[in-house]
């Protein structure tokens, strides 16, 4: 389905500031595969989902979707395929526009957009229907600028629009991070919701172990750079945080890889 | 003020109107502030007054200037977008080099029309109306059905797109929208209008002058934070009436100015740069001050 072959990336290329952020990635991705990231601060999982998402060119390597080798595609071409939730709320809705054009931009994604009408009156019942799962009562509201709704609704917003047309790869980069833990936990379960109902193939960073193992089928762990480990389906659904730690500290000789923010999350 | 110098305010309102809602798409739309249009005003009134005197019809030259327009705006567009120069200077770029090019397409500094037919001349012999009246009727009708396009264009799946690039450029690029394309056309349209402003002002003037865009970015970021402080920005539509009918306010603004006796003192036509500027910036700071002094009573 996806398959990263030996992706690297360095910022700041010959400065004494340069940064190697991925030194050669090999990822092979399944059909609705729903794989959770964690690592350290630095440790390149941002810049993994950002470089999928075709953000910069990437420095080697390649990235196959479907078949398609979209290695050298810009971000808004690849956003035909790909739907991103990011970790600011604010990032991922345009605050001047309404509830509904919101929807409707994002429904159209990776299409064409003409001189038709930008909301449609037919798509506003698709829009309420929508918006109802959510349960935050938006369906009443599709004339409420974003801007005036709280970040967490924005982050449920975002969830909506990055499915509603649906993608070939979800990519969700820490999207509960800088909500509070209780709309954090709202949004974390309709992501779940969404995911598991259209078994989108998804990749999640996360911050909280707890949250990367109890959710998806599959966790990989990076580390300057590179990924160090990779836990699948049966072996994944018995894992304890305990047992995550111990691999940590086996792999990597305890060099700090966890951070105090990974275990209290 | 006398009724035909509100006349003659009114007149130059919808004159520049275009241009106003021009210098709105660019600035509050696109979030692009935009120098260009210094020198596409005079571009577009070169274009229309050589057009016209070398015979074509006083009306295709205007969408004429429109197209020159357009060009130049492309240019700064791309120059910003495609050579990742920031927007404030490559606008500044285009905007010194159409001096050059405005000098080169009338082959002088000045260009008169005496003598020649004009879409305004031509308006007023068919309505049968007095000149002072008839005129800004005329300007009136074309900035009205130029925001009603609008208006309708940015409620469209394209217009919502060309919303969202000033708004969230991240957003509408994770929405599959190639932005850069967004921001060459944006820029564009919003110089096709002002250039259409500039062919208007020749037109009526009976001149076009290679220094008659100075101060057009200031006038025009004046016109539009009039027109929202007065009527407001609540929603696309209601802002860009407002940014036109702020383009009247100006000018009846300025005519008042200029009627101003403070003893011996008076303002001459030659201020009205330093007012305009002193009025943008007051404008541009009052919300700050605004929130800070209802942020200090808030804590109190």
């Amino acid at each position: 389905m996806i398959s990263v072959t030996g992706m690297i990336k360095a910022f700041n290329k010959g400065d004494v500031n340069e940064v190697t952020a991925l030194s050669g990635v090999d990822l092979e991705v399944a059909d609705g595969d729903f794989i959770t990231i964690i690592g350290s601060n630095g440790a390149g999982k941002s810049t993994f989902l950002n470089a999928l998402a075709g953000m910069f060119p990437i420095d080697a390597g390649r990235v196959v979707l479907d078949g398609t080798d979209i290695t050298r595609w810009p971000e808004y071409k690849r956003a035909a395929l790909i739907g991103r939730v990011f970790q600011d709320p604010l990032l991922g809705t345009c605050a001047g526009a309404t509830i509904e054009q919101n929807l409707a931009m994002a429904n159209k994604r990776g299409l064409k957009r003409g001189l038709g009408k930008g909301v449609r009156t037919r798509d506003r019942e698709f829009f309420r229907e929508k918006l109802a799962v959510l349960g935050l009562g938006l369906e009443d509201r599709l004339k409420t600028h974003t801007g005036l709704l709280s970040g967490g609704q924005r982050q449920a917003l975002t969830m909506l629009m990055a499915t509603l047309v649906r993608p070939k790869l979800l990519l969700l980069d820490e999207h509960t991070a800088a909500l509070d833990p209780k709309t954090g936990a709202m949004v974390l379960d309709l992501t779940d919701e969404i995911v598991g109902t259209e078994k989108l193939t998804t990749l999640m960073v996360t911050h909280n172990m707890k949250e990367a193992i109890a959710m998806g089928n599959r966790l990989i762990m990076f580390h300057r750079g590179r990924i160090v480990l990779d836990i699948k389906s049966e072996e994944k659904k018995n894992l304890r945080v305990e047992d995550l730690l111990q691999r940590f500290a086996d792999l990597r000789g305890g060099d700090g890889v966890v951070s105090d923010r990974m275990l209290l999350g | 003020m006398t009724f035909y110098a509100f006349f003659g305010a009114v007149e130059q309102g919808f004159a520049y109107g275009l241009m106003v809602i021009g210098v709105y798409l660019t600035f509050r739309i696109l979030d692009f502030p935009d120098l260009t249009v210094d020198g596409s005003l005079p571009l577009g009134a070169s274009v229309s007054a050589v057009a016209i005197t070398s015979g074509h019809s006083p009306l295709v030259s205007i969408f004429m200037a429109g197209g020159a327009g357009f060009l130049a705006g492309m240019i700064t567009g791309i120059l910003n977008t495609k050579f990742k120069i920031l927007h404030l200077l490559a606008s500044i770029l285009s905007m010194i080099a159409l001096y050059s090019i405005n000098l080169r397409i009338m082959g002088r500094p000045n260009m008169a029309l005496l003598g020649q037919e004009t879409v305004v001349d031509r308006f007023r012999e068919w309505t049968g109306m007095l000149p002072q009246h008839s005129t800004p009727l005329l300007f009136a009708v074309i900035c009205f059905a130029v925001v009603a396009v609008l208006i309708w264009f940015l409620h469209t799946e394209q217009g919502l797109a060309f919303l969202a690039t000033g708004d969230n450029m991240q957003m509408i690029t994770s929405q599959g929208v190639n932005t850069d394309n967004v921001i060459i056309f944006g820029v564009g349209l919003s110089n096709a209008l002002v250039a259409a402003s500039g062919a208007l002002v020749a037109q009526n003037q009976g001149a076009a002058d290679v220094n008659m865009g100075v101060g057009t970015i200031v006038a025009g970021l004046a016109s539009v934070i009039i027109g929202e402080t007065v009527f407001g920005d609540k929603t696309v539509s209601r802002a860009l009436v407002a940014a036109l009918l702020g383009s009247v306010l100006y000018r009846i603004a300025i005519a008042l100015a200029l009627g101003m006796k403070l003893g011996s003192f008076s303002i001459t036509p030659s201020d009205l740069n330093l007012i305009t500027a002193v009025l943008v910036v007051v404008a541009l700071v009052m919300p700050r001050i605004k929130r800070k002094f209802l942020a200090g009573r808030a804590v109190q």
